[in-house]
């Protein structure tokens, strides 16, 4: 069992859906629109709907419908999980169908928010996918208890078997699904969900779910799709970032192999359209183009620099907060810290490159694509094509990797459905981006700068504290209307003032954080912890650089200062513990470490590392410890934490995105370094729940991977370091 | 016209002779388990077998296979996942979106035909395939579970 059932074989005429369940009670009746949502299997056994989460075929078979999209995160698994333990069916009996948002959209977006990005996969939909879980073991349970004529109270259920004692009677959720889904949903009222420190199914570290057809070449990933007459396209957009297309000389590859068309893409970009993809892709090679570069042309890593490094003393600031008096205090301290810190751009280069596959024709828009927020990619596809929203449909692939690139920007939708529209209707295109293109046009990490100034009291106690960036707003570039009074606060993600999200861990008496705004013209986004990467860099190294001026332990240090904040302080003693803090290590390796909070949860990191005499840096051990509230899948947290210390050592190794003449200069994985096997450090993972809010997992412990790797190297050299990557800088 | 043996089989494929194998494998013999991540060789999502040896099939000319050359895809390498390699990724959960896995699991297979009981020095050279979820210590783990696989032929 288990595996990933992709069409429905939902009855229609057995909707009952539950009022519990975010946007539920509203399917019934409804008509749906043609040609969408149809595709019920042929031949397979039917499941009953007993809500719109939860359906069950005769063989005992539980379907758990999954909104949110698999990117290797291991939500679908968790959240399957989390329904399963409170329907108390048979782990082994479930599979997963994800639903498409068309589907959705007939059903008047019963299914709720289909996006995923920020962590929040899991820990916002958790309520209403475990009510529907109980919803439906009510129903269940209810619809036996009628067929034997007992009451339901005297009836237990344990795997999916519903059992009367008294009268030794039994029978399984397949053979009472059709009479419980005629049935009205329970109120609301009257569901209790299980005390998580109960859970049978979920809290435990079972496999994932959706293993098998990646170990053997047949999952079918959105750039494996084939379909019948399908054109392929490659596509170069202008390579300065704002720069748009002057002409090109189509009759230079007319004759080569297997072009069928070329096509300019708004104003910015051509594609060919060939009868494979390589052959399109050698002849966009191939054909002469000629830009108009715009205003960017003359932009330059250098200038960025220069750019960012004005904002650090800027007067004007876009928001700021803090207590006492900051300069005062500094200025009348005992002693003085004062450090510049930067981070460069990043691309997110997930291994599957962008592509989108789009079939449109007058009365039906169709798109098979990896994303993260399939609602928008239904959205691109309908204002792209001009075919209504009830006409389009998205159908889902897992991404092959998404970090954050695969959002609400859907350009490659976008740009699929552009050339679709000037072939022949009904002509499934296949775009697909080169890794050349993918790294030229990303949305990438913001790039900022950070300068920080800290006041010891003769005591080695921190009584000031600024700390000022600069740097480039995600809002700026994705949501500029989300921009009100000049403020992203994202640019300060994980120095915030407020609890809950990602709020500054310390307590000093004297406090001033601030940011300035420094756009570019390089498109910037969300990069799997978006800025607590960043400022998480800058204040936890910084610490360490003023722990060391105070002549105090690092940990110690911290510990002073975080008493307000037992939270932060109860991972930052866990990664400590496990890491054996304060312990003799083998000669030449030396210990950092670093705490930071983001998407609702609490990170904290040791690092073991050493610095060879020629400079070479070694990452021996990291030890992280996190606090996401409620553990849903230890083992699929620990993955995704060490999958954090993959991409944030990627990124301290060796990630940076120079920019020259306008445009993106490293373009694969020959220049832009990405970490191999031989330098993963080994990672062990401190799980350490509190069992009172639900936060994130995917993305909280990647901040904390850089600064205690840099604070190890501070450790190990004696210098601090305060720019990223490594590779640029020279350690002895 | 190209003769080219398959995981077994022998197609015929009509194609530019410059045309890279993982494209012919992809577009005209239309297995897509073996995945693009560069074209320059640096990634290995597209490594193949061709004579039992790990091949970066982004980098190779399909001009200049020979008939005779035996390549093995991902699809090929068991009928039913049944390969130690296969066995062992499952069984320590390794793929997390799984895109690099096929090229992944074609580099430990080809290591462990040639080095049956690898070290960890044995597996940090040979594999060198990129992995952006950052599943490394788990391939470590499961190339010495299939290392130790008593059923291993």
């Amino acid at each position: 069992m288990n595996e990933i059932i992709r069409d429905t074989t939902v009855s229609r005429r057995a909707f009952v859906v539950g009022s519990a369940v975010a946007g539920g009670g509203l399917a019934l009746g409804l008509q749906l629109p043609s040609g969408i949502d149809t595709a019920a299997a042929q031949g397979a056994p039917e499941a009953t709907e007993i809500n719109i989460w939860v359906a069950i075929k005769p063989d005992d078979t539980c379907v758990i419908r999954i909104a949110r999209s698999e990117m290797g995160q291991g939500t679908l698994t968790g959240l399957a999980q989390l329904v399963a333990e409170e329907l108390e069916c048979d782990w082994s009996k479930v599979a997963t169908e994800s639903v498409t948002p068309g589907r959705s959209l007939a059903r008047q977006r019963a299914w709720g928010d289909m996006s995923t990005g920020g962590s929040r996969g899991i820990r916002t939909s958790q309520d209403y996918v475990r009510r529907a879980g109980a919803t439906a073991r009510m129903m269940l349970l209810q619809a036996a208890a009628d067929e034997w004529k007992v009451p339901v109270g005297e009836l237990t259920v344990s795997d999916g078997v519903i059992r009367h004692a008294a009268s030794g009677r039994s029978t399984s959720y397949g053979k009472v699904a059709a009479a419980a889904a005629k049935l009205t949903a329970p109120d609301p009222k009257s569901i209790t969900l299980k005390d998580p420190r109960s859970w049978k199914i979920a809290g435990k570290p079972l496999k994932r779910l959706d293993t098998n057809d990646k170990l053997n070449g047949s999952k079918v990933y959105a750039i494996d799709i084939q379909l019948p007459g399908m054109l392929c396209a490659a596509i170069k957009d202008c390579p300065v970032f704002g720069g748009k297309v002057k002409s090109y000389d189509e009759a230079k590859i007319a004759a080569m192999p297997g072009v069928k068309k070329v096509v300019k893409v708004k104003d910015t970009a051509v594609a060919v359209v060939a009868d494979t993809w390589w052959r399109a892709k050698t002849a966009l090679e191939a054909l002469p183009i000629v830009w108009d570069e715009g205003e960017g042309g003359g932009v330059t890593s250098a200038t960025i620099a220069q750019r960012m490094a004005e904002g650090l003393s800027a007067s004007e600031t876009n928001g700021d907060w803090g207590t006492g008096e900051a300069a005062k205090a500094i200025a009348g301290a005992a002693k003085k810290v004062e450090a510049v810190y930067g981070t460069p751009f990043l691309s997110h280069a997930c291994m599957e490159v962008m592509n989108a596959t789009v079939r449109l024709s007058a009365d039906k828009a169709e798109v098979w694509v990896a994303s993260q927020n399939v609602e928008s990619s239904l959205a691109a596809l309908s204002e792209a094509s001009g075919v209504p929203l009830a006409k389009c449909e998205v159908h889902r692939h897992d991404l092959g990797g998404g970090f954050g690139r695969r959002g609400g920007t859907q350009d490659y939708v976008h740009q699929a459905v552009a050339i679709a529209k000037e072939l022949p209707p009904n002509t499934p295109l296949k775009l697909i981006w080169s890794r050349e293109e993918d790294q030229a046009h990303d949305f990438y990490r913001p790039i900022s700068q950070c300068k920080m100034s800290a006041g010891l009291d003769a005591d080695g106690n921190l009584v000031g504290l600024h700390l000022r960036v600069s740097g480039q707003s995600i809002n700026a570039t994705l949501n500029p209307t989300g921009i009100v009074g000049g403020k992203d606060k994202r640019q300060l993600q994980g120095l915030w003032e407020e609890p809950g999200d990602a709020q500054f861990g310390y307590t000093v008496p004297n406090l001033l954080i601030d940011y300035v705004m420094r756009n570019t013209h390089v498109p910037v986004g969300p990069w799997r912890g978006v800025n607590t990467n960043q400022n998480g860099v800058y204040l936890e190294c910084f610490i360490d650089e003023v722990a060391k001026a105070a002549g105090k332990d690092p940990l110690e240090f911290r510990r002073a200062l975080m008493s307000k904040h037992p939270k932060h302080l109860a991972v930052l003693n866990a990664a400590a513990e496990k890491a054996d803090w304060g312990k003799p290590l083998p000669a030449g390796v030396h210990r950092g470490i670093a705490q930071f909070m983001g998407y609702g949860s609490y990170s904290a990191a040791v690092a073991e590392v050493s610095v060879s005499p020629q400079g070479k840096v070694k990452v021996h051990r990291m030890v992280l410890a996190l606090n996401c509230g409620h553990a849903v899948n230890p083992g699929q947290i620990a993955a995704q934490v060490e999958g954090s210390v993959g991409y944030g050592l990627t990124a301290t190794l060796y990630g940076e995105c120079k920019v020259d003449k306008g445009r993106m200069v490293d373009l694969n994985f020959d220049t832009y370094e990405i970490m191999r096997l031989a330098e993963m450090p080994k990672v062990e993972t401190v799980v350490v729940p509190s069992y009172d809010f639900w936060g994130g997992v995917g993305e909280p412990t990647i901040c904390v991977v850089a600064p205690s790797v840099l604070n190890a190297i501070h450790a190990a050299t004696g210098k601090p370091v305060r720019t990223l990557p490594l590779k640029n800088v020279k350690l002895v | 016209m190209t003769k080219l043996n398959i995981n077994g089989s022998i197609k015929d494929v009509e194609v530019e002779p410059a045309t890279p194998l993982l494209w012919v494998i992809r577009e005209q013999v239309g297995l897509t388990g073996t995945k693009y991540g560069c074209g320059v060789a640096q990634c290995g999502a597209c490594s193949v077998h061709i004579n039992d040896e790990v091949q970066r099939s982004c980098s190779i000319r399909v001009g200049d296979i020979k008939p005779t050359d035996r390549i093995v895809t991902i699809e090929g390498l068991s009928a039913t996942s049944s390969h130690p390699v296969q066995k062992a990724w499952a069984a320590v959960d390794v793929p997390q979106c799984g895109y690099c896995q096929s090229g992944q699991i074609m580099a430990a297979a080809a290591l462990l035909k040639r080095v049956p009981k690898p070290t960890d020095k044995d597996i940090d050279e040979a594999m060198t395939n990129i992995c952006r979820c950052g599943t490394y210590q788990r391939i470590r783990a499961a190339v010495h579970m299939a290392a130790n696989d008593t059923t291993r032929t």
